[in-house]
């Protein structure tokens, strides 16, 4: 026996990560963060900018339309990195490039390597919400001090929605499943109260628009960024936190199905 | 006591998969075989496609579970220590699972680190099998501009990174160019030689007779019969083998002629002789007037004809 080895504690998911990390290492965290935040700030820039000309204050927080908008766009871009982390380049590591089944031969196992590509997810979403607050506070959106707990509640919604992610990845049968995603992410992103208040719906259409993942993701992140620090965010981050173990659970059990069956 | 020694025993092991939807049909891959390894030695299954190589050998690497049956592997249960055993195996898969955006030395570390070595031990250990799988001018290449041969022997070193006691290799050189193949077959030998166990699946005759002490012919989940590749050719066929050629058509005819000693083919003839001329003198002599006819020596192939009563290619 080789007593030189040691079995990698946690299953071996801070290494998943680091293999991701050698994969990276072409480009800089910056850039990273760069293509991440580009799309976000094309939002911002249209609609928190451009329509919040004419929309003025937003009514019950008075404050420009713009700072309303970007607390809300930061959350979604943390949320897609961390999906498209583990959703697109998972599925392509597991059925082109087999990189899942040359790890189930080694001591790695199942929960280390779900673990480590929610990790990993939650990585890349940190990166993108630091960019995003360097962008907005150089814009001048930034009203409140408290905005820096973004960046924890940046880390749950990565972790909520790369375990999420990930879980999908798992049911996966070819390219034109992410299809069906986009039809579930596209609606979430316009009407999570991204662009306005839950307040505009009438209860019955509120009530569903408050069980969406996103929702709670945005005002965590809304509340602080317009110095509205209360109760009611740990609210939000446990519903988060349930959703995400839940996803990690089941993910963990379907990819132990799909690489040691 | 052989047993004692034996690194991998199976007993009645069986792998069955369960149907993928309510309306298929669950699939016993394995259908209960009973083998032992021991150290140091080569260890081949030969079969078909879909005999039950590929599953079995997943069994030994860990990583399915056995529907039923018995698994010792270095004396552990693969199942309840599953992490103990991937440690002391490599395992070189079928189809290429290299880390395709990393270099090839990167390929090497990475992999290491996986098994727990510490940086420096995987450093070193790098170097050695860059030089052992003749890659020590490639390893700052991307695996994706490197060869089919090339990638085939990075992940046989990629397996060897933590230093394993057995080795599994599944179909090693299937898709290889003969050289490519060559160069590999002296790699394996080498590590034979080094003490390391090998245990491979294969469907090339020449492959097996090269490579393996012993081997088990399989074909459809079961274990047909075991032996070494002499001791095979010797229970099952004769020393020779005539091989007679007819224009299309005419096999099942002459076969009849020739009656019972003769194997009928798609292709051609078999007659299974101990002298191989003399057959063909008896043949000649019975007004038979084959395109062409060959005289042999009788093979793995044959044996596996004799044993499932097709030929391997099917």
């Amino acid at each position: 026996m080789n007593d030189r080895i040691a079995l990698p504690p946690a299953g071996g998911a801070h290494l998943v990560v680091l293999r991701n990390l050698w994969v990276h290492k072409g480009g800089s965290p910056w850039t990273m963060a760069l293509f991440s935040v580009f799309e976000p700030i094309l939002y911002l820039l249209a609609i928190g900018v451009g329509i919040g000309g004419l929309v003025g204050e937003v009514p019950g927080v008075e404050v420009p339309y713009a700072a309303f908008v970007a607390p809300a766009l930061l959350a979604t871009a943390v949320m897609n990195s961390a999906l498209e982390e583990t959703t697109q380049t998972a599925y392509a590591k597991f059925a082109f490039d087999r990189f899942y089944h040359s790890l189930a031969v080694t001591p790695i196992t199942v929960s280390g390597l779900v673990l480590g590509e929610i990790a990993w997810g939650m990585l890349r979403g940190l990166i993108t919400g630091l960019g995003f607050l360097a962008v907005v506070t150089a814009l001048g959106l930034v009203t409140s001090p408290w905005v820096l707990l973004a960046v924890p509640a940046g880390l749950l919604i990565a972790f909520t929605f790369g375990a999420a992610g990930f879980l999908t990845a798992g049911y996966v049968r070819g390219w034109s499943d992410f299809q069906y995603m986009q039809l579930v992410m596209l609606p979430m992103f316009l009407f999570a109260t991204t662009f306005y208040p839950v307040t505009v719906y009438p209860e019955p259409v509120a009530a569903v628009v408050r069980a969406l993942p996103l929702y709670h993701a945005i005002e965590l992140v809304r509340g602080p960024a317009l110095g509205q620090v209360g109760p009611g965010l740990l609210g939000n981050a446990g519903y988060l936190a349930a959703v995400g173990l839940v996803c990690f659970l089941l993910a963990r059990r379907r990819w132990r199905r799909l690489l040691t069956a | 006591m052989a047993v004692l020694n034996a690194l991998i025993e199976a007993a009645g092991l069986e792998k069955t998969y369960p149907a993928r939807d309510r309306k298929g049909t669950a699939f016993r891959a394995v259908a209960g075989v009973d083998f032992q390894v021991h150290r140091g030695e080569a260890f081949g299954f030969l079969g078909p496609n879909g005999a039950g190589k590929s599953s079995t050998m997943r069994m030994l690497a860990g990583v399915s579970a056995p529907t039923a049956g018995t698994l010792r592997i270095l004396g552990l249960d693969p199942v309840a220590d599953g992490r103990r055993v991937r440690a002391r195996l490599g395992v070189v898969p079928q189809d290429d699972s290299l880390d395709t955006q990393l270099t090839v030395e990167e390929n090497l570390l990475v992999y290491g680190l996986y098994f727990g070595l510490s940086r420096r031990a995987v450093r070193a250990r790098a170097g050695e099998l860059l030089e052992f799988a003749r890659l020590e001018d490639k390893a700052g290449e991307r695996v994706e501009h490197l060869s089919g041969g090339m990638r085939r022997r990075l992940t046989i070193a990629r397996a060897l990174i933590n230093e394993p006691e057995i080795l599994l290799l599944d179909e090693p050189t299937t898709g290889l160019d003969p050289q490519a193949r060559h160069v590999l077959w002296d790699r394996l030998f080498r590590l034979k030689q080094d003490g390391v166990t090998l245990i491979l699946t294969t469907h090339y005759m020449d492959e097996a007779e090269q490579l393996c002490d012993r081997l088990v012919v399989m074909d459809k989940g079961l274990i047909a019969d075991e032996g070494s590749p002499r001791e095979l050719i010797e229970r099952h066929v004769t020393r020779e083998v005539l091989e007679l050629r007819f224009p299309p058509g005419e096999h099942e005819e002459v076969g009849r002629k020739l009656g019972d000693q003769v194997e009928v083919l798609p292709d051609r003839l078999l007659w299974y002789a101990d002298d191989g001329e003399q057959a063909l003198a008896q043949a000649t002599e019975a007004g038979v007037r084959p395109l062409t006819a060959l005289v042999r020596r009788t093979g793995l192939e044959d044996v596996f004809l004799r044993l499932t009563g097709r030929s391997l290619t099917d």
